[in-house]
């Protein structure tokens, strides 16, 4: 194998699997330690300038992090990143005076439709830097579906409030209540660029018999969610049936749960693990008494004189083709009808553009989806650009914030007169952690603690009022626990091969047997010769050449604890523990272009 | 020394002997010792060789003495029998504690100060005596704890950390061992594990005196330039005479030897010891040319390492006194004590 290259960016990006693995890359283990330090505040700032919304997130996120989070690798559990974001949020103190000053205005104007996670990120890079930003939303407060889909016991308003209201204290323009009803008007009305961040608002139908007919006690889950949210129902049928397997049925099937849901079922065609919501959020549904029946396809609303009565399932069964593909085929049990008062239809969403124009200058395809480039998030239109649901359809909030950060570059760099296309490379800091023979700067004593649970609302009182969040987040003690299960991989073991004298204190002392030292070879044969099975391709094997007797270092970084025993124990300096921070490129970064910078 | 604990997380892939144990089950405390010390590969070695051999920790009996390496015993094996003994009296404890139990699997673990000086009779005996042992020498050729002095070990014309000539003779104990009467004489060297582990493991099952001297550098005072212990010296003038692969009994010979080149010598237990040739005119059955070779080598400035001598059918110190099988600690008295009738007879006997 060739040496690898540890300047590159991504390499020990990758490494940071949380990192690499959340969107906005935030910097995990930075504000973890952070955290364990009691700097809630810094750490919250951290999260904040990578995804903008850190209590939100910390309460919501979809969490791609934590099944990327090496201790899960290591034993049972990964680390509780999402939630000690939120003590992050919970236990900082006031932050207004950190956050960006309005600047003086550089006459830039820029219109975002839709006030949801997608436009308030770009309006939170773009405002500090002097553009005018007007956010238009049909309803009267920001937050979008943050606001309107997630049910207050998850998400109480008063996070949205505190940060929405961080980005519009930017000297960001709010107008409430003003549904955009057509780009072209828009296009009209002389913005310098426009960014749709209007998401995905239309739930699927379930076009069965009945559906007409029952129409009245048919509701669709994310409608009815927001109508829930904005107080426009306030109660449910006694025995309610909640068809489909995402998040959004497992916020439907609860909320209903506190409407006065006595029987609450969520019914799915698929099997149980396959279904698209989160474990967690099965697990905190199955906690409320609500059983999710599985392989069951819903064929009917049964009704009687308008009235819903009941739905009947088709049983089905998983069968697998050669290519492994699954195909759900009827079981050959007789069907079964399931009475209920109401039903929740929560089976996907759709984006919807009617007030798209097809003629300006916006290209669709054939799904009537906007052709967007996933890169620089510019539509066929060079003045228009799309993130979160509206670009590529239904994902979650860290995507939009993701997708927001690099629309807002584009419109950065467009308006700088810049070419879009040219993405400078995010800034990457290494330093070395030492502090003096056997000391770093970080906390290297690995903890052995199992996962810690976040405590529970008693759920008597948590099912009689809806708004009462059913988390209560961490405690400080709690907090400090988990945050020291974090095993600190940006910390990176650093190998100089010229300093090694090959003396095998590192392999000796490697907890994991992640080194070896052996002839060099292919990939594929170098890894059937280490130390330790190294069967994870998607995980680096670090390469080093340059030994006296003409062997290489290979170390397999998989489940390396980065405990830096490797370090302690080196009697050369071989090895070093130095910190790897990566600083994602968001608009207005210096050295934005090369270009620029030559000039 | 490192100051936190290893962490007990391991490698979720690690395989697992007959026991069901990972070389991890075989650890003990971390090492106190400088960073890089020799020492701490050889501490690996011996946990290696005795996963590989799938033996009950409790079974084994670990023995040391005075020093750097003496300290070692505390850094495997940590579920294993173990006696911290006098400075240079590891061998009389050891041959003590044999003959109390013989059942145990002895690692007598001791430097070139415990073994070359101060203990250097007491080597001599338990060798002579062929106690059943493993009797390593973990040698780098200073005292380390007193700031690397010259042992009895280092060689005359080597130099010391600050540049001082040694001026003495080196007591190369390979081959008093040999002279001895050693039915297993090994010499390795703690920058290689592959060729370490196998000879331990081969000791152990050995039946009889098994010694092994392992060069052993000495990161803080014994590895400059002008040392003939360091790794640059020992990389550079290391004769390996011969490869060994330890097949245990089950296992078939699988390794595809080239004709002529493998010699294969079955010890007492039926462990199977493949010795790959380097040097095709060297053999290991024969004592005499062994010291031979080695003195001509040694003349020469290289440092022969492998399996250098082998009897595989050796006796040991219990078959010579003809101890009974059980061991003695377990014998009670009734055992022990033929009874006052049998005490008349013998009495009558000699009146």
């Amino acid at each position: 194998m060739k040496p690898t290259d540890i300047s590159a960016p991504d390499y020990f990006h990758k490494v940071v699997d949380c990192q690499w693995a959340c969107p906005a890359h935030t910097p995990v283990p930075e504000y973890i330690r952070l955290i364990a330090e009691g700097r809630y505040s810094d750490a919250y700032m951290i999260n904040w300038k990578s995804n903008v919304f850190p209590g939100i997130l910390g309460r919501t996120c979809d969490r791609p992090c934590e099944p990327a989070c090496r201790r899960g690798r290591v034993e049972e559990n990964p680390v509780a990143i999402c939630r000690l974001k939120r003590v992050a949020a919970d236990f900082k103190d006031d932050v207004k005076h950190r956050m960006p000053r309005p600047s003086a205005k550089n006459g830039k104007r820029i219109a975002l439709v839709g006030g949801g996670p997608a436009s308030l990120a770009v309006a939170r890079d773009l405002a500090p830097l002097g553009y005018h930003c007007t956010v238009f939303d049909s309803d009267p407060k920001a937050g979008g579906m943050m606001r309107s889909q997630i049910p207050k016991f998850r998400l109480p308003d008063t996070v949205i409030d505190e940060e929405t209201g961080y980005i519009l204290d930017l000297g960001v323009e709010f107008k409430g209540g003003h549904r955009v009803d057509s780009l072209k008007k828009l296009l009209n009305e002389k913005y310098d660029a426009i960014f749709v961040g209007s998401g995905a608002p239309r739930g699927r139908e379930l076009d069965i018999p009945g559906r007409k007919e029952a129409a009245a006690n048919i509701h669709i889950g994310i409608e009815w969610l927001a109508s829930v949210s904005f107080g426009h129902v306030e109660k449910i049928g006694r025995r309610v049936i909640v068809l489909g397997g995402g998040n959004t049925a497992m916020d439907c099937c609860r909320t209903a749960r506190r409407l006065g849901g006595e029987d609450v079922k969520v019914i799915v065609r698929s099997g149980f693990e396959e279904m698209k919501a989160s474990p967690w959020e099965k697990e905190d549904a199955l906690h409320e008494d609500i059983p999710i029946l599985n392989y069951m396809v819903p064929v009917a609303f049964k009704h009687v004189s308008g009235k819903l009565i009941g739905v009947t399932f088709q049983k089905v069964k998983a069968e697998y083709d050669a290519k492994g593909r699954r195909n759900l085929v009827p079981s050959g049990e007789p069907d079964q009808t399931i009475p209920c008062d109401d039903v929740l239809v929560a089976v996907g969403q759709e984006n919807a553009f009617p007030w798209i124009e097809r003629d300006c200058g916006i290209e669709f395809d054939k799904w009537n989806m906007p052709q967007v480039d996933p890169n620089t998030f510019v539509s066929t239109n060079p003045k228009v650009f799309f993130g979160g649901d509206a670009a590529f359809g239904p994902k979650n909030i860290i995507w939009a914030v993701a997708h927001g950060h690099d629309a807002a570059l584009s419109i950065h760099k467009m308006l700088s007169g810049e070419d879009i296309n040219e993405r400078p490379l995010p800034e990457v800091n290494v330093f070395s952690q030492k502090m003096g023979i056997h000391e770093w700067s970080y906390d290297n004593d690995i903890s052995g603690d199992k996962r810690f649970k976040v405590p529970h609302r008693d759920k008597v009182i948590a099912l009689k009022d809806i708004k009462a969040e059913v988390e209560l987040g961490y405690d400080v003690k709690l907090a400090l626990g988990e945050a020291q299960r974090c095993l600190n991989c940006d910390v990176q073991t650093i190998f100089s091969a010229p300093a090694c004298i090959e003396c095998d204190a590192c392999v000796d002392i490697c907890p994991m047997d992640c080194i070896t030292f052996t002839e060099n070879g292919e990939e594929d044969n170098l890894r059937q010769r280490l130390k330790a099975p190294a069967p994870r391709h998607d995980q680096a094997l670090y390469v080093a050449e340059g030994l006296k007797t003409g062997r290489v270092m290979v170390k397999d970084e998989d489940v390396c604890l980065h405990c830096g025993l490797c370090a302690e124990r080196c009697p050369t300096g071989a090895w070093d523990m130095q910190k790897y921070l990566i600083d994602m490129t968001h608009a207005g970064s210096t050295c934005q272009s090369k270009a620029r910078s030559a000039a | 020394m490192t100051y936190i604990a290893k962490p007990k997380f391991q490698h979720p892939g690690l395989p697992k002997n007959e026991l069901g144990y990972t070389h991890r089950d075989y650890e003990g405390k971390v090492s106190t010792l400088c960073a890089g010390c020799g020492h701490d590969s050889i501490t690996a070695s011996i946990i290696e060789a005795c996963y590989e051999l799938s033996i009950e920790p409790h079974r084994v009996a670990k023995i040391s003495g005075i020093g750097c390496s003496s300290k070692t015993p505390d850094y495997f094996l940590g579920n294993s029998h173990g006696f911290n003994s006098v400075h240079g009296r590891m061998p009389s404890v050891l041959t003590g504690a044999n003959l109390a139990n013989r059942d145990l699997i002895y690692l007598g673990v001791s430097g070139d100060g415990d073994s070359a000086s101060i203990g250097f009779g007491q080597f001599a005996h338990s060798i002579r005596r062929a106690v059943n042992m493993t009797y390593i020498v973990e040698n780098n050729g200073v005292y380390g704890l007193t700031k690397g002095q010259f042992s009895a070990t280092a060689d005359r014309g080597s130099k010391s950390k600050k540049g001082v000539m040694n001026t003495d003779n080196a007591i190369d104990l390979v081959a008093i061992a040999l002279q001895l009467g050693a039915s297993f004489v090994a010499r390795s060297f703690s920058g290689d594990k592959s060729q370490l582990v196998p000879l331990i493991a081969a000791a152990v099952r050995h039946k009889g005196a098994a010694f092994i001297d392992v060069i052993s550098p000495c990161i803080a005072f014994n590895n400059h330039a002008g040392s003939t212990k360091s790794f640059d010296y020992v990389r550079e003038h290391n004769d390996a005479v011969n490869r060994l692969d330890v097949l245990t009994g089950r296992d078939p010979i699988t390794v595809e030897y080239a004709p002529g080149t493998v010699q294969v010598v079955e010890q007492h237990d039926g462990t199977r010891l493949a010795l790959r040739k380097i040097d095709a005119d060297y053999d290991a059955n024969d004592r005499l040319a062994a010291m031979t070779f080695l003195q001509k080598h040694a003349a020469k400035g290289q440092v022969v390492t492998g399996l250098l001598y082998v009897d595989p059918d050796a006796e040991d110190l219990h078959t010579h006194l003809e101890t009974v099988e059980t061991p003695l600690n377990t014998l009670e008295a009734k055992d022990l004590c033929p009874g006052s009738a049998a005490l008349e007879k013998i009495n009558a006997s000699l009146r």
